[in-house]
């Protein structure tokens, strides 16, 4: 039994992994080589030939760019909504609780495409069609209701006596907040932030519809897909894989919370 | 109710903002689809129903829908199962199984095209071997076509449905399961009387999402295929992007929309304890 506990997961790993390991590997490979047949599974010509073609391809620096500072500003602007939301949602217990957190849940499951096509006519007339605020928006709105589910998650855990105590010595709710209460759900709210920037930088349909020139990485990996060479294909692969590495590396503690329990 | 005042203040930018983002496109995404020049209209309807790639792509996404989900809940449920015998190396297996939870279904695409594209990494393998190669991917192949797009969707998105089923099982008491062995129970007893149905409402959650999820599903098939395996929401992307017309774009985008409330309403009434 045990044997085959582990021999089972190691075929799993090896089905999980050896894609990641090839599309490295792929990547890192000179254009020459890539042309061979059959390809080598070993890296034995790396060279950063494919990735820097990659890089300097059109539209690839400027939507880089663009992907990093939409996925910086949808984190931004989706604590500042989101935080106050969650505080709330752990804190007090006010009429409306109920079909609030109803109406979150719902909000999660919309699809997306459903929302992309009108806030595209919606944001042609309103000047945001085009923008990096526009797409900022659609993605802060995709975010938020996990945001916000996440962070009051959080912010239950954080004690209400010491805050409380805080506020007899003379702060204020807000001063309580910032230094009693933030400090200790910090590395709570920093993982939400990442999976805010994750789902940011992953999300390609919207941010397709939603822009023209100023697309993002993956919208322009999506665009040009169907007359790049392979070798820019498996260089824009890898580019929009390694960050889900970190994020996973990173916030792998709190995965269970993001992804498991706060979805009941 | 005590102290509701400052809850609405603190919840309210939130309610505005959700609001201008999903309560008006929506509306405004109904007004698109059955609303021309001339008052309402269906011709829009008609349109998109006139398309054979709007069928074809219907027939796709619930194909895969069928074909994917049961295999990735088993694998899924195999998964944790695992997990809970505290394998060797633990740490490094989870950490492998969980990466493809941030990874989009383009990447998902690009990384297993380098595996099934002609001259890829699958072809030298069976090249290597004295197996003759084949064009998985090509437009003659419509089976191998789909079996692509599955395998790489099954590693995409399997995470996912394991995340929510190991978050489940922390929450069954181990002592029921000790107390069916000491009973006498055999292992498959014991997931299939003791384990599983306390994982019921994790299994329902990770159902309803994960269909929602398959129904958006697009830039996988298309990085692999490009529109010879057509998706529905690869569709909308057509009709808005190549043929500029938002508005068959949304009256796609209202199908989806429609497939995944009958998804999430029927999996609540079939589920229902």
């Amino acid at each position: 039994m045990k044997l085959k506990v582990q021999l089972a997961c190691v075929a799993i790993t090896l089905f999980m992994g050896a894609p990641l390991y090839l599309i490295t590997l792929a990547a890192l490979s000179s254009r020459r080589s890539l042309n061979e047949f059959p390809l080598s599974l070993l890296p034995t010509s790396l060279s950063g030939e494919t990735m820097s073609t990659f890089l300097q391809s059109t539209g690839i620096l400027g939507g880089l760019l663009n992907s990093l500072t939409i996925g910086l500003s949808t984190v931004a602007l989706s604590l500042l909504i989101g935080l106050p939301a969650g505080y709330a949602m752990a804190r007090y217990a006010f009429r409306g609780r109920d079909p609030y957190q109803l109406a979150l849940l719902l909000t999660r499951a919309l699809p997306i495409v459903v929302l992309s096509v009108p806030l595209a006519r919606i944001f042609l007339d309103t000047g945001l069609y085009d923008t990096t605020y526009g797409v900022t928006l659609l993605h802060t709105a995709l975010a938020l209701p996990t945001t916000i589910l996440i962070t009051s998650a959080i912010f239950l855990g954080v004690s209400r006596e010491q805050e409380e105590a805080a506020m007899i010595f003379g702060a204020s709710p807000l001063a309580a907040f910032v230094r009693v209460v933030v400090p200790q759900a910090l590395p709570g709210i920093a993982a939400s932030a990442m999976f805010t920037f994750v789902l940011s930088w992953n999300e390609v349909l919207g941010a397709s519809i939603l822009t023209l020139n100023r697309r993002t990485l993956p919208a322009q990996v999506l665009a040009t897909l169907a007359d790049s060479p392979l070798a820019f294909r498996f260089a824009g692969g890898l580019a929009l894989v390694v960050p889900a590495l970190i994020f996973i590396a990173v916030a792998r503690r709190y995965l269970l919370n993001m992804w498991g329990t706060t979805l009941r | 109710m005590r102290q509701t005042r400052p809850a609405l203040l603190l919840i309210a930018p939130s309610i505005v903002f959700m609001a201008a983002l999903f309560l008006w496109p929506l509306i405004a995404g109904v007004t698109q689809a059955f609303h021309g020049p001339d008052g309402a209209t269906t011709q829009y309807v008609r349109r998109m129903a006139d398309d054979p790639y709007f069928w074809e792509a219907l027939r796709n996404t619930a194909l895969l829908i069928v074909v994917l989900i049961p295999l990735q809940f088993a694998l899924a449920i195999v998964m944790a199962l695992l997990m809970r015998e505290r394998p060797r190396f633990a740490g490094l297996h989870f950490y492998i199984w969980v990466v493809p939870l941030a990874i989009s279904d383009l990447a998902a695409g690009l990384v297993w095209l380098s595996i099934f594209t002609d001259r890829g990494y699958l072809n030298s393998v069976l090249d290597g071997l004295g197996i003759p190669t084949y064009s998985w991917l090509s437009f003659e192949h419509p089976q191998t076509m789909f079996l692509a797009v599955v395998v790489a969707e099954l590693w995409r998105a399997t995470s996912l449905v394991f995340v929510i089923v190991i978050a489940g099982l922390q929450g069954v008491p181990r002592d029921y399961d000790e107390a069916a062995s000491v009973f006498g129970a055999t292992y498959w007893q014991r997931v299939r009387h003791v384990i599983l149905p306390q994982l019921r409402p994790s299994l329902q959650v990770a159902l309803i999402l994960r269909t929602i999820l398959a129904l958006e599903a697009f830039a996988v098939a298309q990085a692999l295929t490009g529109r010879n395996f057509p998706l529905l929401v690869g569709e909308t992307y057509q009709w808005y992007y190549q043929l500029q017309n938002p508005n068959v774009a949304t009256a796609i985008a209202l199908v989806v929309l429609a497939l995944s409330i009958v998804a999430a309403v029927g999996y609540l009434r079939l589920m229902r304890p």
